[in-house]
């Protein structure tokens, strides 16, 4: 499947995320600090809680719920409740756009 | 109605799951995400300022209550460490178990674990319990932390003041824990089993905390080390009590909106050091992750949109206290908080298998 246009790059401010929902499934959109960007699904895996409500610090995504914590980079479970790593996708920048690679 | 079923393996949990009460979507107030990212900042300043105050004055209470021990003289210092001891400790761990008392991580759980040994809750178990306390705040059979059941037990809720029955079966876990090495059915519905080993390990740590206590008070022939270690929770835990059962006491259950089920009262410094401004508690539920320290900042940017806040911990009582009794009579008796007219209304349609066929109390 080829990339999917998500939104402009503009759209995340720096240390932040975004919502982004295509074909029924939600993911996450995330600028880095270090101006890189990053793709998840878009659910905690502890309890289905939407994460664009969470806060990024650094390279971790908290989730708004329950405060488990992911490595955004990575998708790995960093802190309790949560126990299952987040699925990523693969991103990519092209004129501007965020690309993300759905399966 | 029927009688509410509170156990987590009952008819009542099992009926939530099956109509989507259970881990359902809950009401917010509009905050700009700008804000709310604002809000939600950490910062390592104001608990290390509060941890060296707490833990600076425990130390200083202490050593003055060793140094007049058996006088008399040497009370009002220890019972001014116990409220530190067992009523501070509570909200340490809340805050702590959160993640949002300190920026840094490592710092968040030394706190938690001295906290959690301290108000006697196993740090794994309790964890996830409060966990489930936010996905399903007083959702009957569901909730694993709902202080006041309905018909309330009011001998029950008074013995709590100091810790009875709580602390005794708390203990008692404990036992079972660090001596079976297994955990309990109705905590493995809420604790997942890759961290059962976490919660029989510190119960063994706990338990040798607790004997080294004993050859100590055996070798000195002493009930002082007693009184510094364990029994602060016992004689101390009033403080937290008695703030803590106005958090949800006498409003609705079953319901998916904080305004309808958690109350926010404006306390006085002391009472809000102690609890780390869990007073503003209907906040803290609609949005965990702000630190406690930014929620008076909160509250004023959401007020327009909540109940009235109750006025003072004796108004809050006065609020909480008739509707309890009625609901030994009456067990779906509770009071709807009236909303300002700036508010957005409660969704009385989705809320209607909770309050419709429900008695408010004002």
């Amino acid at each position: 499947m080829p990339f999917i246009d998500a939104c402009a790059t503009s759209d995340i401010d720096e240390e932040d995320l975004i919502r982004f929902d295509h074909e029924g499934a939600t993911y996450a959109i995330y600028h880095a600090p270090d101006g890189t960007f990053y793709a998840t699904s878009g659910l905690c895996t502890h309890e289905n809680v939407h994460l664009a409500d969470g806060l990024v610090m650094g390279h971790v995504i908290e989730c708004p719920k329950h405060n488990g914590q992911f490595d955004y980079r990575t998708g790995e479970a960093k802190r309790a409740p949560v126990c299952i790593n987040l699925k990523t996708f693969a991103v990519k920048i092209e004129a501007g756009r965020v690309l993300i690679d759905i399966p | 109605m029927a009688s509410r079923d509170y156990s987590l393996l009952g008819s009542d949990g099992a009926r939530a799951v099956e109509t989507g009460l259970a881990a359902a979507e809950w009401y917010h107030s509009d905050v700009p995400r700008k804000v709310m990212k604002e809000l939600m900042q950490r910062s390592d300043g104001p608990a290390i300022r509060d941890s060296i105050i707490m833990y600076g004055s425990m130390i200083m209470l202490a050593i003055a209550a060793i140094a007049l021990w058996p006088s008399w003289w040497s009370m009002p210092f220890l019972l001014a460490y116990s409220v530190f001891y067992g009523s501070a400790s509570d909200s340490r761990w809340h805050e702590c178990g959160h993640g949002t008392a300190f920026k840094t991580g490592w710092m968040n759980d030394v706190v938690y674990h001295i906290a959690s040994f301290m108000v006697v809750r196993n740090p794994y178990v309790w964890r996830w319990s409060h966990a489930r306390h936010h996905t399903d705040t007083y959702i009957v059979g569901r909730d694993p932390e709902i202080a006041i059941m309905r018909p309330p037990q009011l001998i029950m809720v008074m013995l709590n003041f100091f810790g009875l029955p709580a602390v005794i079966k708390d203990w008692g876990r404990m036992l079972y824990y660090a001596f079976t090495g297994k955990v309990g059915k109705e905590e493995a519905t809420f604790i997942p089993a890759s961290e059962h080993h976490k919660v029989i390990f510190a119960a063994r740590i706990w338990t040798a905390v607790y004997a080294a206590t004993l050859v100590v008070a055996v070798a000195t022939g002493s009930i002082l080390p007693f009184l510094l270690v364990g029994l602060p929770r016992l004689y101390g835990g009033w403080q937290h009590v008695m703030v803590g059962i106005l958090q949800h006491g006498g409003l609705a259950d079953n319901v998916t909106d904080h305004r309808l089920n958690s109350r926010t009262v404006i306390m006085g410094p002391i009472n809000r050091f102690l609890y780390w401004n869990m007073n503003y508690h209907l906040e803290h539920h609609m949005f965990p992750m702000v630190p406690y320290h930014a929620l008076p900042r909160l509250h004023d940017l959401i007020k327009h949109d909540l109940p009235e806040p109750t006025q003072g911990v004796i108004a809050a009582y006065r609020e909480m206290w008739p509707v309890l009794k009625k609901q030994l009579m009456n067990e779906e008796a509770f009071i709807k908080r009236q909303l300002p007219p700036t508010a957005r209304p409660y969704r009385e349609d989705f809320h209607t298998s909770a309050l419709g066929a429900t008695v408010p109390a004002e």
